[in-house]
């Protein structure tokens, strides 16, 4: 079996989602810890080292590009599934199936497409102008504690926030135990393990996230 | 036990054959003994088509006992009706009350165009079977049945998959159209067992192949099927395909 | 007449004899010869796989969207096989034995015999298959105890085993199908076979989906059909088992055998109404435990629960003391029918007797008790306990049961009926299981040849396998190896056309019918001749009676038969009149063969020939022979007489008492 016929099959393609989606797993977690320090309530002084040190040093700037290709496969390769499942079927039923499985495993291709847009809007707030300022290169950038101050005194971002964070949680909810799967955890204890983990970091994560438009907007942070 | 009698309104889908363009027809059967399997019902109700000068409504099945896998329906939303871990030929009256419309559809895949009615092409299993849902032993080539000790635990792991009918509801069940379940019992029946193991990479690349051939759409792990499966087949064993899948593309000689 | 062809020598030397000795084909000639198989059940399945292995050209047929239906698919208990793995002393001859006197001494014993040679092999060949047959902890194979033996040899997977063995089979026949070797027609239904020169040189066959005729050539042909339990309308066949093509070959030369031995099984879920359908088999293994009672009360419409200890009638225990509950097949079959006819019935049709778990429920839970050292455990708690341990053990019938009657079978008794199951007779075949039409054969069920008057337990998919997988790759070698001299006929040769003209024509009769009674009315109708006057208790006069009835029947059936749809379309409503027509012919010709047969053996009871206490009275001196019965026109049978020889076994009277 040569590599293109793995992962032009549907379990290839499957296992591209999930080792994407693993990737994107661990990414989400340093994203969180950094941005997390803005609690350090010290007027953004931590948080500024933590996203300088991000955005000035060679390495995150070389796995940023790693993060990016991923990213890029996760959403094409989730796109291109979601159509073709979607053919599958021919005609629709006339009274659909709902009972078996949760409304959010068999939305991810929607949910997905929801956290797409929103990456569109919290790229385009922050990566993108910080990184125009940049020049694309290592170089000065700008005040992003005071950019997230500015940009979440806006009720309307917020919601957006929110919106797209929730969305990140029901995602994950289905996401992190449905990667582990098509790697090929089937042990029953350990799909146990993962499931509960799944769903602790599907609501642990998004909601540190959520917090943070929050916590500026009713400032709780000086 | 009290039993009643029911009269009911059903919706079932006709069409004539592959290419033509089906609807539902609304039908009425009156006084259905609550005791009556969905079946009964249905060839009242086609005894009553066949008075009335109508074409009785066609559908599959063979055994009636739940375990050739022939019977097909989809009914009200779920494949095989309400109730769990059953098949469409062991689903009784019981299930419905008076008055209840029924909706009955045929199993919905492009991998199972329609024949007619409610009757669909199911041959996309066997041929997923035939790439490799096998041992490569002729006739005559056996050692001993005891020459070979199984752990029981696998034996019985082996048998749970293997129990599997071939009815297809887990494709009619899953929004992907995809027959992961079905290809996955088979290649978990096989890869717990020493019998299985010189062909096991073989098997799983291809039949996963074949599943793509056929037009069945990728698993997502919604979990449908499993909910839906008449022998309970667990979704684990999904998993355990996906691991043999990714030794297989890793470990590969070509 | 009649020749058996039963090779010379020792009972234990006749199959290694004939193996020696039987003619071959060379793999060169092999790839020219064609083989059709007819039915992919456990003998159809297996005989395809394994003549494709072998190199032949073969074509297999079944009725259902898939091989993986046929209704081996059904059988719950397992297969008997002489492994002695027990070390309880069983036997290649044990065996043997036990299968010629549980078919009450009318079987072949050549034929049973090597049928007990190969039982292991067929174990060893559907392990290396993968079949997940149930083990013991140290990973051996785990037997279990059925009716009819002393030995534990039954093999088995949960109550499952025919899947799994069919699994099996069907997984050998993709693979040859894979590989070329074999060409699958599912939805194909045989209507007829080709003769040229007295020789089977192909079938006529119906496309059950485009309703078209097909016409397919072969060398020979293999008839894998299964029974013909289904003449009777209700039974624990699958709805489309039928007859017709072991009719058709009937029709065309082949005679039919004992075709009275029928098998009423006797825990079955009984009939709830007009609308019944099918019946549902409840395992044999449930009469290990359960116990069988009537009220001793005629009419009593007390339910169970509350009729006392001391008014019920354990009549198996009763009758049989030392067999109990636990009598084979036939003679339990047949007490419940004298109970219920005797006004002791139960239930609202008065056609059924309990099987009562409560006993082994308060006896399991004591020992539970006993076992966890409960020094006051109440009488609910010992219930509680007891309740699990029959769960656990027969769970999984217990929720059929229930999903079927909608009753808790822990708590009422369950109620429960014989059933018609195995059909034993079938198409005459000598030792290499051939049919009187040369180049015909027949495996499984279908063939009447190793279980005489009644089959035991876990028996069927054995014979099924040893056909399907050690007899007939054999044997029908020793037939084409003198075919290859003959060269492949084509489809257009005259006999085809003639032999295809002949089955359009009836359909197109049957179609232009155009009457007023549906199918299914008429095979109900059938059915309730066939139970009344030729089912668990026959007799002179009822069978003549039915004779006449089954007459009529036939001649309103073909005058006022309604077939709705079309001919070139899916049809089911068509094919099924087909088959009826085929079945009530078989079910004047099952009713001749009863009234000849005037003696009582097996599954065969005639109330005319019984002993004082009414038990079965055979007639060893006019009757130890199979009735061979060939079709001459319409309503007309000639019976040739095969002698049953026991050289090995001496016949005696069977004793449960």
């Amino acid at each position: 079996m040569t590599w293109k016929e793995v992962f032009t099959s549907s379990v290839g393609k499957k296992l591209v989602m999930s080792f994407t989606g693993i990737f994107l797993i661990l990414f989400l977690i340093v994203h969180a810890g950094l941005n997390a320090c803005i609690w350090a309530n010290d007027g953004g002084t931590m948080f500024n080292a933590g996203a300088h040190f991000m955005g000035n040093n060679v390495v995150p700037r070389i796995l940023e590009i790693g993060l990016f290709v991923g990213l890029f496969l996760h959403i094409i390769q989730g796109l291109m599934l979601e159509i073709s499942n979607r053919s599958k079927r021919g005609t629709n039923y006339a009274v659909s199936y709902s009972k078996g499985s949760k409304w959010y495993s068999r939305s991810m291709g929607l949910l997905g497409t929801i956290i797409l847009i929103f990456l569109v809007i919290h790229l385009s707030d922050f990566w993108l102008p910080n990184r125009a300022h940049q020049g694309f290169l290592l170089g000065e950038e700008i005040n992003l504690y005071a950019k997230m101050q500015e940009e979440f005194s806006e009720l309307w971002v917020v919601i957006v926030y929110v919106a797209g964070c929730l969305s990140l949680g029901y995602h994950l909810a289905h996401g992190f135990q449905s990667a582990f799967r098509t790697i090929g955890v089937h042990n029953k204890r350990y799909n146990a393990i993962f499931s509960c983990l799944g769903y602790g970091y599907a609501i642990i994560i998004p909601l540190a996230f959520i917090m943070m438009p929050i916590s500026f907007y009713f400032h709780w942070l000086n | 036990m009290e039993h009643k009698n029911i009269n009911l309104t059903l919706k079932v889908w006709r069409q004539q054959s592959t290419v033509s363009k089906g609807e539902f027809v609304t039908y009425q059967v009156k006084n259905i003994s609550q005791e009556m399997s969905f079946l009964e019902m249905f060839d009242v109700l086609n005894e009553q088509l066949i008075q009335e000068d109508k074409e009785p409504i066609a559908f599959d099945h063979d055994c009636r006992e739940g375990i050739c896998g022939m019977c097909s329906m989809y009914i009200d939303g779920k494949p095989h009706g309400p109730w769990q871990a059953n098949t469409t030929c062991q689903l009784h009256m019981r299930a419905f009350n008076d008055g209840d419309t029924i909706t009955v559809e045929p199993w919905r895949a492009q991998a199972f165009p329609v024949l007619k009615d409610l009757v669909v092409d199911r041959t996309s299993f066997d041929r997923i079977i035939q790439a490799g849902g096998y041992v490569s032993v002729n006739t005559g080539n056996a050692v001993d049945g005891n020459s070979l000790p199984i752990n029981k635990n696998d034996a019985d792991a082996s048998f749970a998959a293997a129990m599997c009918i071939g009815c297809g509801a887990c494709v009619a069940a899953c929004k992907n159209s995809s027959a992961m379940l079905f290809l996955s019992a088979k290649v978990s029946h096989l890869a717990l067992l020493p019998q299985g193991d010189p062909e096991r990479q073989s098997r799983v690349v291809n039949m996963v192949a074949q599943m793509d051939k056929e037009g069945f759409g990728a698993c997502t792990n919604t979990g449908a099927c499993e909910a839906t499966c008449p022998k309970e087949i667990s979704l684990s064993n999904i998993a355990r395909l996906n691991q043999e899948y990714l030794l297989a593309s890793f470990t590969s000689a070509e | 007449m009649l020749d058996a062809k039963i090779p010379a020598g020792s009972l234990e030397n006749k199959w290694t004899d004939y193996k020696g000795h039987c003619k071959l084909v060379n793999p060169a000639n092999k790839r020219k010869l064609e083989v059709i198989v007819v039915g992919t059940g456990l003998a159809g399945a297996s005989a395809a796989a394994t003549l494709g292995e072998l190199g032949y050209k073969v074509k297999a047929f079944c009725f259902q969207d898939s091989p993986r239906r046929a209704h081996s698919i059904a059988a719950q208990g397992g297969i008997n096989a002489a492994k002695n793995y027990q070390n309880d002393g069983d036997s290649v001859f044990r065996l043997f034995y036990d299968t010629i006197k549980g078919g009450d001494y009318r079987a072949r014993e050549a034929n049973v015999h090597r049928l007990s040679e190969v039982s292991g092999n067929i174990i060893d060949q559907c392990v290396a298959q993968g079949v997940p047959f149930a083990r013991e902890y140290g990973g051996l194979l785990s037997n279990r105890s059925f009716g009819g033996t002393q030995v534990q040899r039954t093999f088995y997977a949960a109550g499952q085993t025919g899947q799994q063995l069919l699994i099996g089979a069907y997984q050998g026949l993709e693979r040859q199908i894979s590989l070329g070797n074999v060409t699958m027609y599912s939805r194909h239904e045989m209507l007829d076979i080709v003769m040229v020169d007295g020789k089977a040189q192909g079938i006529i066959a119906r496309d059950l989906i485009t309703g078209k005729l097909e016409r397919h050539f072969g060398h020979a042909v293999l008839l894998c059909t299964g029974g013909y339990g289904n003449v009777f309308y209700l039974s624990t066949n699958a709805m489309g088992s039928n007859v017709t093509a072991a009719w058709k070959a009937h029709r065309k030369g082949a005679a039919f055998a004992n075709p009275c031995f029928t098998q009423i099984h006797p825990t079955c879920i009984p009939v709830s109404g007009d609308h019944q359908s099918k019946l549902t088999l409840m395992s044999e293994s449930l009469r290990n435990d359960g116990r069988i009672w009537v009220p001793l009360k005629q009419g009593d419409n007390r339910k169970p629960t509350d009729i006392p200890e001391e008014e019920r009638d354990y009549y198996l225990e009763r009758r049989y003391p030392a067999f109990g509950n636990l009598v084979p097949r036939d003679v339990a079959s047949r007490a419940a029918k004298e109970r219920c006819d005797a006004g002791y019935g139960v239930g609202t049709s008065k056609q059924a007797v309990y099987l009562d778990y409560a006993a082994a429920i308060e006896r399991y839970g004591k020992i539970e008790v006993s076992k966890k050292g409960l020094a006051n455990a109440t009488k609910e708690e010992i219930i509680v306990l007891g309740k699990e341990v029959v769960k656990e053990k027969y769970g999984n019938l217990f929720d059929m049961y229930q999903k079927i009657t909608g009753e808790n079978p822990y708590e009422i008794p369950m109620r429960i009926y014989p059933a018609v199951h195995y059909t034993m007779g079938g198409l005459w075949v000598d030792y290499e299981l051939q049919t009187s039409i040369k180049g015909v054969y027949a495996l499984g069920e279908a063939n009447f040849s190793d279980h005489g008057a009644n089959r035991l337990g876990a028996s069927a998919l054995m014979q099924g396998l040893a056909d399907g997988y050690f007899v007939i790759p054999y044997t029908i070698g020793n037939y084409l190896a003198d075919e290859i001299y003959s060269k492949p006929i084509s489809t257009d040769h005259p006999a085809f056309v003639e032999t295809e003209k002949s089955v359009s024509d009836r359909i197109a009769t049957l179609k232009g019918i155009n009457g007023k009674q549906s199918v299914e009315s008429f095979h109900k109708r059938l059915g309730k001749i066939m139970w009344d006057k030729c089912g668990m208790a026959r007799n002179a006069q009822g069978l003549t009676e039915a004779i006449a009835e089954i007459q009529a029947l036939k001649k309103e059936f073909w005058s006022d038969v309604k077939i709705p749809g079309g001919i070139n379309e899916m049809n089911p409503e068509l094919d099924k009149a087909n088959r009826v027509a085929d079945f009530i012919e078989l079910g004047e010709l099952m009713c001749k063969d009863a009234l000849n047969r005037q003696e009582s053996c097996g599954g065969h009871f005639r109330e005319e020939y019984q002993t004082p206490e009414g038990e079965a009275l055979r007639d060893d001196a006019n009757f130890m022979y199979v009735a061979a019965w060939d079709y001459a026109g319409d309503s007309n049978w000639n019976l040739q007489k095969e002698p049953l020889i026991y050289d090995v076994i001496k016949p005696s009277q069977r004793n449960y008492k």
